[in-house]
């Protein structure tokens, strides 16, 4: 009898069902079935996302997909966010450009996060890619206002410019005016990090007019207020707009002309900007506030009154950032005026302090939580909590998906019983079993780890500061976090033992981040000598760590899988822990 | 789904099971947190203490030889009197460590973990500052200046959030620092707590700046380096004066300096060129200029240390040679603001 097999289906036929089938996973779980679909799977992946610029190399990427138009890469890790990676570490982007304007002519997105980008990365991917329409820099340094002229003046086609958070130089030059007049093309630009460095208003006015497809600007804060109206006129399409500068003398004609033009966007839902409010003119964003679904007051000064007001305009609101400012009362106001909400972002206005400057504390975060059914993410900063609080939350919001609390004093226990808040933070894993990320603080021991290793089965992401007692705690969360894929640590008492025991997991995740912990010389040089598909580095300004006996500690430590073994481009203070390391060091 | 035992176990821990070990780390995390950490530290500090007894140490200025005075940027500063080699930039750093994160809330046992764990790495960033310096200097002074350390740090961590109890002058505070600051040039900007952007804590420094005489918060400025392939960042609001702040960067370029020493690419070895190195340190040939509001670069030191982190906007360490025809200037522009 004539078996069936799978890859009997003429390739038209398989190419056409795969372009259906857009997520990684399943693209992944499709190429290992049998070699004829890896093949065809490989000739038509037209997407890839690299969650670790160093996990593979780009010849290796390209040797296998050769098609590819878009491609999503990240670098350094993610507390680099907070300068706890120092300069120079790596995650620059320059080879794989190199690469890939050779083989993928054709590549129209290119998508970076924490990556160095120099200028001269992007005058290739002006000069190369004749179709390319999307970048975006996310959190990225190294390159300046010229290396934006390049890509403004060349690609044609370009639809999105996203430089969220990006350190940029500013050399000005204007690079906005290298948008050439017969460019219509442009639907996202985002520009927001460019902070008070100018920006040419006539410019950026006459490019937002020939764009009627724009649909996402986000101004910088050197954009006055006075000519918000003139741009939103001129854009009444936009769904998703970002003011600069949010202050200017109170005019009554200034005021007016500012609704008029808010009035006049009907279609924007999501708002941000609002550097230096001045609350008087807060009030001309009333007319589209109905429609609002996301709103970033994060850099807005103001005070809980204001923010009240405001947000019982906001019915719709499904995503809010917003300073400590807002307080307990405020929360509560939103919690009854926002019943949508599914993310919440609470940053600290004087986080340096010593003192409580802001009437803002456990009790802000369990009011939204009780009353918000759809709250799905959480980051509060805040200066005291209760196992209680966290309890409460937990039980009443079993749907939280990212639950990031940070006390700002480390260590500090329950405010009310002075114990750990390892029950509490128990009580968060245990009930919200969908958990992907987890951000702890406080006062906590082993046991919390014991609770995270036992009930956060689906979490992805843990970020440990310190906290915990012993090995035993990295131990828990190694052995039972069956779907972690990144780990970072600072300052906890977290050593050889766990890491030695659990060596296997470390291939089974992203990377590991370790920083004044315990963990010595010695096991870094076991670990990279005996897993070849780690990378183990430490990085440590002092000098090699080879100068000191094998007990004593590493600085920080990063582990993380790769294909392409280690990388060489790292820079004096950081070295790589090999096969090759003890024949080096000899 | 647990992973086979084979694969976890690679063949150097003291047990062979996955439970064994399990069991192992829950008994040895039960009996109390100083006995694990002080066996492990005292035996790592004996043996990296007494190799510290004889190791080379980084002189910097204020050092045991007060004729040398000249830093890596050719500036004469201030010495303080220290007899150890650090400047007081460490234990600054650690100072607003303590204000941002150290909690005087630091109970028993953990306060005796963040003490075993000082014990080693100040020892590490004697040795690891060894290899950048010729320089031979430790007193017997030394060990017992490290617990003297370890007795007033504690104070300091423990005066300084809170504004009743005393806080010793940090001057008179000896260092090594003993604590994580193991890097303490980078630690400034590392020990950052709690977690912010940076791009967050510079809009908020402005934000304050304007509403308040006090910039209080953070100000990160660029730091180049002539022939160093990246840009360092450093927080100016965590350093006091002159002295600390070019101690710090002194100190986290010695890495730039210590890579291009070695030509083979191998990390650097104790058989640097002591002379070569000398030069690059402690003579001349590097000047460290800034950037002002102006646009005008100027020679650091010339104005007062709070004018100077007013009207920094960035850094450049750039050799001597080139910097000359920047005084004039500098003195100029003194003349005019006064």
């Amino acid at each position: 009898m004539r078996k069936k097999m799978a890859c009997s289906l003429p390739d038209e036929v398989l190419e056409h069902v795969f372009s259906f089938i857009r997520s990684d996973k399943d693209r992944n779980a499709v190429s290992v079935v049998c070699k004829s679909w890896y093949e065809m799977e490989r000739w038509c992946r037209r997407r890839l996302f690299i969650g670790n610029c160093y996990a593979v190399s780009p010849r290796m990427v390209i040797r296998r997909f050769p098609e590819v138009r878009s491609i999503e890469l990240k670098g350094k890790p993610h507390f680099a966010d907070y300068n706890w990676v120092p300069d120079g570490w790596g995650g620059y982007v320059l080879p794989w450009i190199v690469e890939m304007v050779g083989a993928y002519p054709w590549l129209e997105e290119i998508r970076l996060k924490r990556m160095v980008v120099t200028d001269e990365c992007l005058e290739h991917i002006a000069k190369s890619f004749k179709n390319f329409k999307v970048l975006v820099l996310f959190s990225c340094e190294g390159f300046s206002t010229d290396g934006l002229a390049a890509i403004a003046a060349s690609c044609k086609n370009l639809r999105e410019l996203d430089l969220r958070e990006s350190d940029v130089d500013d050399l000005g030059g204007h690079w906005l005016s290298h948008f050439p007049e017969t460019y219509t093309s442009l639907v996202s630009l985002n520009i927001s990090c460019l902070g008070s460095d100018e920006v040419s208003l006539s410019a950026l006015e006459r490019l937002v007019g020939r764009c009627t497809n724009l649909r996402t600007l986000r101004l910088n804060r050197a954009v006055p207020l006075d000519k918000i109206a003139y741009i939103l006129r001129r854009a009444p399409q936009l769904v998703d707009f970002g003011t600069g500068t949010y202050s200017a003398d109170l005019q009554t004609d200034v005021f007016s002309n500012l609704a008029g033009a808010f009035y006049s966007c009907k279609e924007l839902r999501s708002l941000s900007g609002f550097w230096d409010v001045v609350p008087a003119y807060l009030p001309a964003i009333y007319p589209v506030c109905s429609r609002l679904t996301s709103l970033n007051l994060s850099y807005a000064t103001i005070q809980s009154p204001d923010l009240i007001k405001l947000l019982r305009h906001c019915p719709s609101l499904q995503r809010l950032l917003v300073l400590d400012y807002i307080e307990d009362s405020g929360l509560e106001a939103l919690s009854s005026s926002c019943k949508d909400l599914q993310e919440l972002r609470v940053f600290p206005s004087d986080p340096f302090g010593v003192e409580r400057n802001v009437s803002l504390t456990e009790l802000g975060l369990v009011s939204v939580c009780l009353a918000c059914p759809k709250l799905q993410s959480v980051l509060y900063f805040c200066r005291q909590m209760s196992n209680a609080a966290l309890v409460t939350i937990a039980q009443n919001r079993p749907n939280l998906t990212r639950f990031r609390l940070c006390i700002i004093e480390p260590r500090t226990a329950d405010y009310l019983t002075l114990e750990p808040l390892d029950v509490g933070f128990g009580a968060i894993v245990e009930h919200c079993k969908d958990l992907r990320r987890l951000s702890l603080s406080g006062l906590l021991t082993d046991r919390v780890f014991e609770y995270i290793g036992r009930y956060a089965k689906k979490l992805e992401m843990l970020s440990v500061a310190f906290a915990g007692e012993s090995d035993l705690g990295l131990h828990h969360v190694l052995s039972g976090c069956e779907s972690l894929r990144k780990l970072e640590i600072r300052d906890s008492p977290f050593g050889d033992k766990a890491l030695l025991a659990n060596s296997a997991k470390l291939e089974t995740m992203r990377s590991l981040w370790m920083s004044s912990c315990s963990v010595s010389f010695g096991t870094c040089k076991l670990l990279g000598q005996k897993m070849s598909r780690l990378n183990v580095e430490v990085i440590d300004e002092c000098g090699p760590p080879d100068s000191r006996p094998d007990v004593c500690p590493v600085n920080k430590l990063y582990i993380y899988r790769s294909v392409a073994g280690p990388r060489f481009d790292m820079p004096p203070f950081v070295w790589t822990m090999d096969e090759d390391y003890a024949l080096r060091d000899s | 789904m647990s992973t086979p035992l084979e694969h976890d176990y690679i063949g150097l821990a003291e047990t062979s099971s996955m439970e064994r070990s399990s069991e192992k780390l829950s008994s040895s995390s039960s009996s109390s947190i100083p006995s694990i950490e002080d066996k492990t530290s005292k035996t790592a500090n004996d043996t990296c203490l007494n190799l510290k007894e004889t190791e080379l140490r980084l002189g910097l200025p204020g050092s045991q030889s007060p004729e040398r005075k000249l830093s890596l940027f050719g500036q004469d500063l201030e010495t303080n009197d220290k007899s150890n080699g650090f400047a007081g930039s460490p234990l600054k750093n650690l100072v607003s460590g303590a204000k941002r994160g150290f909690s005087d809330a630091i109970d028993g046992s953990n306060g005796k973990w963040v003490f075993a764990m000082n014990g080693k790495s100040d020892v590490e960033l004697a040795k690891g500052a060894a290899l950048a310096s010729p320089r031979v200097g430790l007193d017997s002074k030394t060990n017992s200046q490290q617990a003297k350390t370890s007795v007033s740090v504690m104070k300091e961590v423990v005066g300084v959030p809170q504004s009743p109890k005393p806080v010793q002058d940090k001057n008179n505070l000896v260092p090594p620092v003993n604590d994580h600051a193991i890097a303490p040039a980078s630690k400034a900007q590392v020990v950052g707590w709690p977690p912010i952007r940076s791009f967050r804590k510079n809009s908020m420094a402005s934000n304050l700046a304007k509403n308040s005489d006090e910039g209080a918060g953070c100000l990160y400025v660029k730091v180049s380096m002539d022939g160093a392939p990246y840009l360092r960042k450093v927080d100016l609001k965590t350093y006091n004066n002159y002295m600390e702040f070019s101690s710090a960067l002194e100190k986290m370029f010695s890495c730039f300096t210590i890579g291009q020493c070695n030509s083979s690419g191998l990390p650097a070895r104790d058989g640097l060129s002591e002379s070569r190195l000398m030069d690059l340190l402690h003579g001349s040939e590097y000047v460290l200029t800034y950037e002002d509001k102006d646009g005008d670069w100027m020679l650091v030191g010339d104005v007062p240390w709070e004018m100077f982190t007013d009207s920094c906007r960035r850094l450049r360490i750039m050799k001597g040679s080139e910097a000359i025809g920047l005084a004039p200037r500098a003195m100029e522009k003194c003349k005019n603001q006064n």
